[in-house]
């Protein structure tokens, strides 16, 4: 949970609660953009992801040399990806989480 | 060399590599703590301590937020999560965090309403949406996911959330740096400073660590050649007798940190006068809490949380881990009795941690360099 992954802004919601769609590995969430409001923010910009809030603005260039890290970085990345692609959990239990995944022996 | 390969600029990693070894040659061996998860899990991954030369080693810092949670906070979470009404929020790294008597997971087994979510705002988003249920967010992490929480909790009052809490397990990076350079015995040369804590509080927070102690630090980012760069940075301030704060990472992170995060952080936290962690004992000012203004969102207020205290379990070393007095695979139940499966000590549990960054990537790259212990 303390690695930030990149994702690309594809809308900027409606202002007062400061929150836009970004996509990551093709899967599209809200999250917040509170705290980068005044980096210059807008449809098309990439930033550093970090549970649900968009932590710094990053280059394009950067974004991608980070994405193709992170996607050489394995389960670590397997793992954010998954998290941000899981939606709201509803009360019924859910399956226990499979064991995070070992060596690569 | 065949590491080297898989990184993202082999060129730029050989030549690093040529003058580390270069730089090292010319200087007494060297121990240098990376002070954040994110490192140790690239370091192991990509083999870096293997690249690097004899006489340069890494130790594993503090770093890992889920690494350094006490056992009695997780008891206190199960206490709050297994009452009635009370639905537990948290990341999936927590799930398998030790407490003394059983994990987060086994407590959903038991019937407890505990729900992995991916941000503080979807724990948030379930409060909305079932109104009988008390929501409580079990908040964990240093300053890069701190402002996650407080713009949640803003949110909540703003749109009077009244049956959404939060448990704040939130600490800062800056006071178990210090504890640990304050320990007796230490012997580090410098230190890799974290990227992404960085891109919150700036680097200006880590001056204390030339002026105080004598040593550099440098902020360096995630990738092979960043971790290179930042290690060949501080053998360049070691040679050249500099020693300061230097930023390697400037592509991502502004020497004075993001200001609208830090507000943020000033609004809604306070510093707790002392907090624990595991294997480093209590820290004086290393972590936050709900200020006043937000006392209605602090769990700690709306529940009664027993405030176990649970000594670390004897067989676990995590503490001598975390302060890098010994290496991951020192510990007598690493591996044996303590794996990711069925972790003794929280250093396993996270992919961040230490053990278990060893355990899934290091053990087999590192084989010819396990150092003899001295016992
Ligand atoms: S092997 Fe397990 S008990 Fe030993 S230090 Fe690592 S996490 Fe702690």
């Amino acid at each position: 949970m303390c690695v930030g992954i990149p994702a690309q802004v594809v809308e900027i919601l409606p202002a007062e609660r400061k929150m836009a769609v970004v996509e990551v590995e093709g899967v599209r969430r809200e999250v917040s953009i509170v705290v980068v409001e005044n980096e210059g923010v807008e449809v098309g910009s990439w930033v550093l992801l970090h549970v649900g809030f968009a932590m710094s603005v990053i280059d394009e260039e950067e974004a991608q040399a980070q994405l193709e890290f992170m996607r050489m970085l394995g389960s670590v990345y397997e793992e954010e990806v998954e998290a941000f692609s899981t939606e709201v959990p509803h009360s019924e239990p859910a399956a226990p989480p499979q064991p995070a995944e070992h060596s690569e022996s | 060399m065949k590491f080297v390969t898989e990184f993202r600029d082999p060129v730029a990693a050989r030549a690093l590599i040529k003058e580390i070894t270069a730089l090292a040659k010319d200087q007494p061996p060297r121990k240098f703590m990376e002070v954040c998860g994110g490192h140790t899990h690239a370091i192991y991954r990509h083999g870096i301590e293997t690249l690097l030369p004899e006489s340069i080693e890494m130790v594993h810092g503090p770093g890992c937020p889920v690494c350094v949670i006490p056992m009695g906070r997780i008891d206190d979470a199960i206490a709050v999560a297994s009452r009635e009404g009370v639905t537990m929020c948290c990341f999936g790294d927590m799930m398998r965090v030790p407490g003394g008597k059983s994990t987060l997971l086994e407590a959903k087994a038991n019937g407890a309403d505990v729900r992995i979510v991916y941000s503080p705002l979807d724990a948030l988003a379930i409060a909305e949406r079932e109104p009988d249920r008390e929501v409580v967010f079990l908040a964990v992490g240093f300053e890069t996911t701190a402002p996650s929480t407080a713009v949640t909790a803003m949110q909540a009052r703003e749109r009077k959330v009244s049956n959404f809490s939060i448990f704040c397990n939130h600490v800062t990076i800056v006071p178990p740096v210090k504890a640990i350079l304050d320990s007796p015995g230490m012997s580090l040369d410098g230190f890799l400073g974290p990227g992404h804590v960085s891109t919150v509080i700036g680097t200006g927070p880590y001056e204390f660590v030339p002026r105080e102690y004598g040593l550099p630090l440098v902020a360096a980012g995630f990738e092979p050649v960043d971790i290179l760069q930042g290690v060949a940075m501080l053998l360049r301030q070691l040679a050249e007798g500099r020693c300061e704060v230097e930023n390697q990472y400037k592509r991502v992170v502004r020497d004075g940190g993001n200001t609208a995060a830090l507000k943020i952080l000033g609004q809604v936290f306070t510093i707790r006068p002392h907090f624990e962690w595991r294997g480093l004992g209590f820290i004086a000012q290393s972590a936050l809490a709900l200020n006043e203004d937000f006392a209605e969102f602090d769990a700690e207020l709306k529940f009664e949380v027993p405030g176990v205290r649970v000594a670390d379990p004897k067989a676990c070393q995590c503490g001598e881990v975390l302060k890098g007095a010994i290496r991951p695979w020192e510990c007598k139940v690493f591996g044996s009795a303590c794996t990711p499966e069925t972790p003794i000590g929280t250093c396993m549990v996270s992919s961040e941690g230490a053990c278990a960054a060893y355990f899934n990537y290091g053990r087999f790259r590192a084989k010819t360099r396990i150092p003899v212990t001295s016992t």
